[in-house]
């Protein structure tokens, strides 16, 4: 995964990702840490949005003086939440001085374009239809530690349509990322014969 | 031979499961997470989803004994109850899932009632038929995942 020249930070634990899943139902959880351990990386899972904030040290219960935080390189949370939806802890993440900068995934079962428009909005690295398959973690983790290796660049967790993302050699994704600048606007995206939303996979049904 | 055996009778189960409708791809996806180390993650999650949604389904019987229904209610449990259907591959389940939750949709009790009892039938019948599969594909050793059911 490495190309030459890259650095790997002592922040990226042995080149071991650090992710934090979030996701009420255990079934889901129990995938989602496979998943991540297939992809070889150190993985946390908490079952709601409350015990995610809790463990980063966000719910308030620490004070940010002396507290040394908990070292977290991806957050992937599923959408449909009691209490808290994966939307509200993602803006809370992206309140955070310290966690603003850590890519949030969210992850649903319901294709719906204005809650993905929302979440990428609100800074989503990404948007993954659930059931979300070992390719769709491997490609944001390979994604996720590329961009660990070169720290030099500078990323705002707004990312903007022109950043230089090569898409996947696989052509079956299941996410919506703001990452292709083919794409305007998600919800520009017309029917998945049309080229321009050739990114689309065949799973995802638009209702347009 | 009788380890061939096995593994053809593992592999017209697996066949018969799919050609049926009762598992899709994301089954196929959770058999590809196993390996020497983790033989048995399918069957352990397929056992941890039956365990945990025992208790959505008596919630939504509970909640279906009310009267007004509540159709909210009611459709935030199932789509938990989908969700974790469609993460095992439980294919007519799921799709008696999606009708249930167009019937709370449409403010139809009946039509609830009847695809609740519907996709516990299919639940059931699932269940059944992959305790058999684990089984056979217990006895017949590894290598039984090798087939990929066309």
């Amino acid at each position: 995964m490495a190309a030459a020249g890259d650095v790997f930070l002592p922040e990226v634990g042995a080149g071991k990702l650090h992710v934090l899943a979030v996701d009420d139902s255990h079934v889901d959880r129990k995938v989602i840490e496979r998943l991540l351990k297939i992809s070889s990386c150190q993985v946390t899972v908490v079952e709601s949005g409350s015990r995610a904030l809790q463990y980063l040290g966000l719910d308030g219960e620490k004070s940010s003086i002396g507290f040394d935080s908990v070292k977290v390189n991806l957050i992937m949370t599923d959408y449909s939440m009691p209490g808290m939806t994966g939307y509200e802890l993602l803006k809370k993440i992206k309140e955070s001085s310290v966690f603003r900068e850590v890519p949030v995934v969210v992850m649903s079962s319901e294709n719906i374009l204005t809650r993905i428009d929302s979440c990428l909005e609100e800074g989503a690295e990404e948007f993954l239809l659930k059931p979300v398959k070992l390719s769709d973690v491997k490609r944001v983790t390979d994604f996720i530690m590329k961009g660990e290796g070169k720290k030099g660049v500078k990323k705002s967790h707004k990312r903007s349509r022109s950043d230089d993302y090569s898409p996947p050699s696989s052509s079956s994704s299941s996410s919506i990322s703001t990452a292709f600048s083919s794409v305007s606007h998600p919800c520009d995206l017309s029917l998945p014969a049309s080229p321009s939303s050739a990114l689309l996979s065949k799973k995802t049904r638009l209702s347009i | 031979m009788d380890k061939i055996h096995s593994l053809r009778q593992v592999a017209a189960i697996k066949h018969s499961l799919f050609e049926q409708g009762y598992l899709d791809e994301q089954f196929i996806q959770l058999e590809e997470l196993q390996d020497d180390a983790n033989p048995n993650f399918v069957e352990e999650i397929v056992t941890l989803y039956y365990r945990d949604s025992s208790r959505l389904i008596t919630n939504l019987d509970q909640t279906l004994e009310r009267n007004p229904l509540d159709f909210n209610k009611l459709d935030t449990i199932m789509h938990q109850f989908k969700g974790s259907s469609s993460s095992i591959g439980a294919k007519k389940v799921k799709a008696e899932c999606t009708l249930f939750r167009e019937y709370c949709r449409a403010r139809n009790g009946e039509g609830c009632r009847r695809s609740f009892q519907q996709m516990k039938k299919e639940y059931a019948t699932l269940r059944k038929k992959l305790e058999t599969y684990f089984q056979m594909a217990r006895q017949a050793g590894p290598k039984e995942t090798a087939f990929r059911p066309k």
